[in-house]
């Protein structure tokens, strides 16, 4: 009795002296990331999860970039030009640009990757964004012509995307992305070790300025709660957090700072206008009409966010106040469903995924609870998230709330919901040629102060007839050590600018 | 000895077909696929054309009761399938990440029974007095506190007020450094064992206040034996049998991986990798992990069978000559 209880006593002893500050990982100079989602893989062009981007934005490259205004400046490509008819888009490629392995990047590898885009067998994501590329030239090594089948100025934006990312041309033909990442990016992938963690090298060869860390470690931690306290510990330096209520516990801590960057993905509550009584256009309008859209976005987010209208895009913004009842009016939206007909209200579903975003179920309570205002009862369907995007995609909801991704262009953005040809058409359940007509207007339009009125309208209209009520857009949030510096938050959400960072003063 | 060992094997062949069976249909049957767990939302802009052949990359173009026999047949042989997303064979993944589900299981375990015996010996010996009283306090916290509730204070505490976190996303074997990762298991393993500890000391108590009524433990005192032993040989032992049980169970469901604690503390064990499994519907790596953990399953209760058998000499498996 006595040897056992020594015995374990001994035991404890030994497993509580061993529990001392573990020291930190990686040279001083590495900079620790932590997450809470990982790459669901390494092939630039079929991966669409934010988290995938995350990591493959760091090695490999697109043409061009967007910087923090989401203006889109040089990447691969040094310049480019639209001939007037903006029937061809010429690149003109930065010279000396070498891959990971050693090879020489050339308008080859550019036709190749495009063309590997193309290919339905590939499964590119982003395909659609490219199909009016008719044929590809490549006079010389550094330049790489377009000719397109149809005046598509938004063509350029959409080569901002990873998905648009430029791999060599061996890879682009074994289509081998199974292991192995070879971009030009800033940094090399030296192992990924799916779910657990990451490690990336600097890439000395780098045509940028930088980079400035020796490398990266990328860790998987699941449980948003826990990155923080990892944080707090000093453990990590740097951690990007999804949950705006996780990301907001560190709003004004004093020794970690939290970055934050007004995304352009959007919250919406979808309505489907194919189901009764949503087709009818009052009721949608009462609906619109009855929610205020600060109060979804404080309930939700706790205020973090701006009430926004559909483009989340900064340079074609519309002032909230030439919206159609953006501030709730009550009897309006009465009066609106009296004229539909259905002056007592009814009841309809709406459909929510369980913490994807996290403030779906939240929105979707906020908003059942302005409706009741006007009659209209609203019964929640919480989903798991592939449940809930099959359902999505097949267009089989009465409404939905949605955390939607942006693009850098309106075009880009919307022609795949509110054109008649759109690919996600079916999400929507809503035809009107006025919306493929300003559509089609901006997609050929190049100067860009009559693009501004094209989808100003565009915007104003859509918020008149109200298939959705577009809510807000977030923050994206990440946080870091104070002695992490030269981050530069992207509003797309890119970590390009790791290659800026500096770790000066943190300890070995 | 050795003829039991086998019968029970066999007899337990029927449930593996079963649940081979059932975990096939299951995965199958909930929405979504490979495909849209990759693309979410973006999947709708496919063409058809892209959907099929990402379809046949998944080997979800063949029809069901194909790729069951194909999967079956192939895991009799010892391939499990494979993993596209960790580019790696389904077995070899699964034996990556037993190591660590297996320590903290015993790690647990351990921690549970160091706790909850004693407590439950000295709770059962003192029957009513404060000891007693102050131990079913314990076991009534360690039972109604969720695990991650005690993992996030732990965490909590640990990061807040101790500024240090052994778990933040680095784990390191045993094999790679012994200390770390006893450090990196030990929180953990408190967290999972604390509840079962609680457990542990309400069935020695009971088991033991049964025992202790016996007539042998009366003959035992009436000998004049010194109180101590009694309690250690006499009543004990015996105490101990009913305890098995619940930790064969318990082990049984720590090998199956412990997913919130793994989350939590963010440990690279089966739970994540199965539950990660399902979220990207990699239906082969599903398959075979459940495959897998049912097979500890059926092992631990034959364990537990033999272990009775090793305390209780009443119980024997040994055909009698």
């Amino acid at each position: 009795m006595h040897k056992s209880i020594r015995l374990v006593l001994m035991l404890f002893l030994v497993a509580l002296v061993s529990v001392v500050p573990a020291m930190a990982q990686g040279g001083s100079n590495t900079l620790v990331m932590a997450r809470a989602a990982d790459t669901t893989g390494l092939d630039p062009h079929t991966q669409t999860a934010f988290a995938s981007f995350r990591l493959l934005e760091l090695i490999y490259e697109p043409l061009v970039t967007l910087d923090a205004d989401l203006n889109i400046v040089p990447a691969l490509a040094e310049s480019w030009e639209f001939s007037d008819d903006a029937m061809t888009l010429t690149f003109h490629l930065r010279q000396g640009v070498k891959f990971h392995d050693g090879s020489d990047f050339t308008s080859e590898d550019v036709k190749a990757s495009i063309d590997r885009i193309l290919l339905e067998d590939t499964g590119a994501a982003a395909r659609a964004n490219f199909t009016s590329i008719e044929s590809i030239d490549t006079p010389d090594d550094n330049t790489v012509v377009l000719n397109l089948s149809i005046a598509d100025v938004p063509l350029l934006a959409a080569f901002t995307s990873l998905n648009a990312a430029i791999v060599t041309s061996e890879a682009a033909a074994s289509g081998d992305f199974a292991s192995t990442a070879v971009g030009t990016g800033p940094f090399k992938l030296d192992s990924w070790l799916p779910d657990e963690n990451t490690t990336l090298s600097a890439n000395a060869d780098w045509w940028g300025e930088g980079p400035y860390v020796d490398g990266i470690e990328i860790r998987i931690i699941p449980d948003e709660s826990s990155i923080l306290a990892a944080l707090r510990a000093g453990e990590i330096d740097f951690a990007l957090l999804g949950d705006p209520l996780v990301a907001t516990l560190l709003d004004g801590d004093a020794e970690i700072t939290l970055n934050k960057v007004p995304s352009i993905s959007y919250h919406v509550f979808q309505l489907n206008p194919a189901r009764a009584p949503l087709d009818k256009l009052e009721v949608r309008q009462a609906i619109s009409c009855a929610i205020d859209r600060q109060e979804v976005l404080d309930t939700a987010s706790l205020g973090f966010g701006t009430v926004t209208g559909p483009l989340t895009i900064p340079a074609y913004g519309v002032p909230l106040d030439q919206y159609a009842c953006y501030t709730k009016d009550i009897e309006k939206a009465k009066e609106l469903l009296a004229a539909a007909g259905v002056p007592d209200g009814f009841t309809i579903k709406v459909i929510a995924a369980t913490a994807e975003p996290p403030t779906a179920l939240s929105e979707a309570q906020s908003i059942q609870a302005q409706l009741a205002e006007i009659g209209i009862n609203i019964e929640i369907e919480s989903l798991e998230l592939q449940t809930y995007v099959d359902r999505w995609l097949a267009g089989d909801f009465d409404s939905a709330v949605a955390l939607n991704g942006g693009r850098p262009d309106p075009y880009t953005m919307y022609a795949r919901y509110w054109t008649s040809a759109g690919n996600l058409q079916k999400v929507t359940n809503y035809h009107d040629d006025k919306l493929d007509e300003l559509m089609a207007a901006g997609r050929s339009e190049t100067d860009p102060a009559k693009r501004y009125e094209i989808f100003a309208e565009f915007q104003k209209y859509l918020v008149e007839i109200a298939p959705w009520i577009w809510l807000y857009n977030g923050f994206d949030y990440s946080a870091q050590q104070p002695y992490v510096s030269g981050f530069v938050p992207n509003p797309s959400g890119s970590l390009y600018s790791f290659s800026q960072i500096k770790l000066e003063g943190k300890g070995g | 000895m050795l003829r039991y060992l086998l019968q029970r094997l066999l007899a337990a062949l029927p449930t593996f077909i079963g649940i081979s069976l059932l975990i096939f249909l299951a995965i199958r049957l909930i929405p979504g696929d490979a495909i849209t767990a990759t693309l979410g939302t973006e999947a709708g802009m496919l063409t058809p054309a892209q959907r099929e052949s990402l379809r046949a990359y998944y080997g979800l173009d063949r029809p069901a009761p194909e790729q069951y026999v194909f999967w079956i047949t192939e895991a009799v042989k010892g391939n499990l399938g494979f993993s596209i997303r960790h580019g790696k064979p389904v077995l070899e993944l699964i034996l990556e990440r037993f190591p660590l589900t297996l320590e903290l299981a015993l790690f647990a375990v351990t921690i549970a029974l160091t706790i909850g015996i004693p407590l439950g010996l000295l709770s059962a010996i003192y029957h009513n007095s404060i000891i007693d009283l102050l131990a079913r306090l314990f076991a009534l916290i360690g039972l109604s506190m969720p695990g991650f509730l005690v993992g996030t204070v732990i965490i909590f505490v640990l990061s807040v007020v101790f500024r240090t976190l052994p778990n933040s996303g680095n784990y390191v074997s045993f094999a790679e450094d012994p200390s770390k990762n006893i450090q990196q298991l030990f929180f953990p393993a408190l967290t999972l064992g604390f509840a079962f500890s609680a457990s542990v000391m309400r069935m020695t108590r009971s088991s033991m206040l049964e025992v202790l009524r016996e007539d042998y433990v009366r003959t035992a005192r009436s000998k004049g034996l010194p109180e101590g032993r009694v309690i250690t040989r006499h009543a004990l032992r015996n105490a101990l049998i009913p305890v098995v049980t619940p930790i064969g169970i318990e082990m049984g469901y720590l090998l199956g991986g412990t997913f919130i604690v793994e989350q939590l503390f963010a440990l690279p064990g089966l739970g994540r990798l199965v539950v990660n499994a399902i979220s990207q519907r990699e239906y082969a790596l599903v398959q075979g992990a459940v495959l897998f953990v049912s097979f500890n399953f059926v092992i631990i209760n034959i364990a537990v069978d033999l272990i009775y058998a090793a305390i209780d000499p009443r119980i024997s498996y040994d055909r009698r000559a």
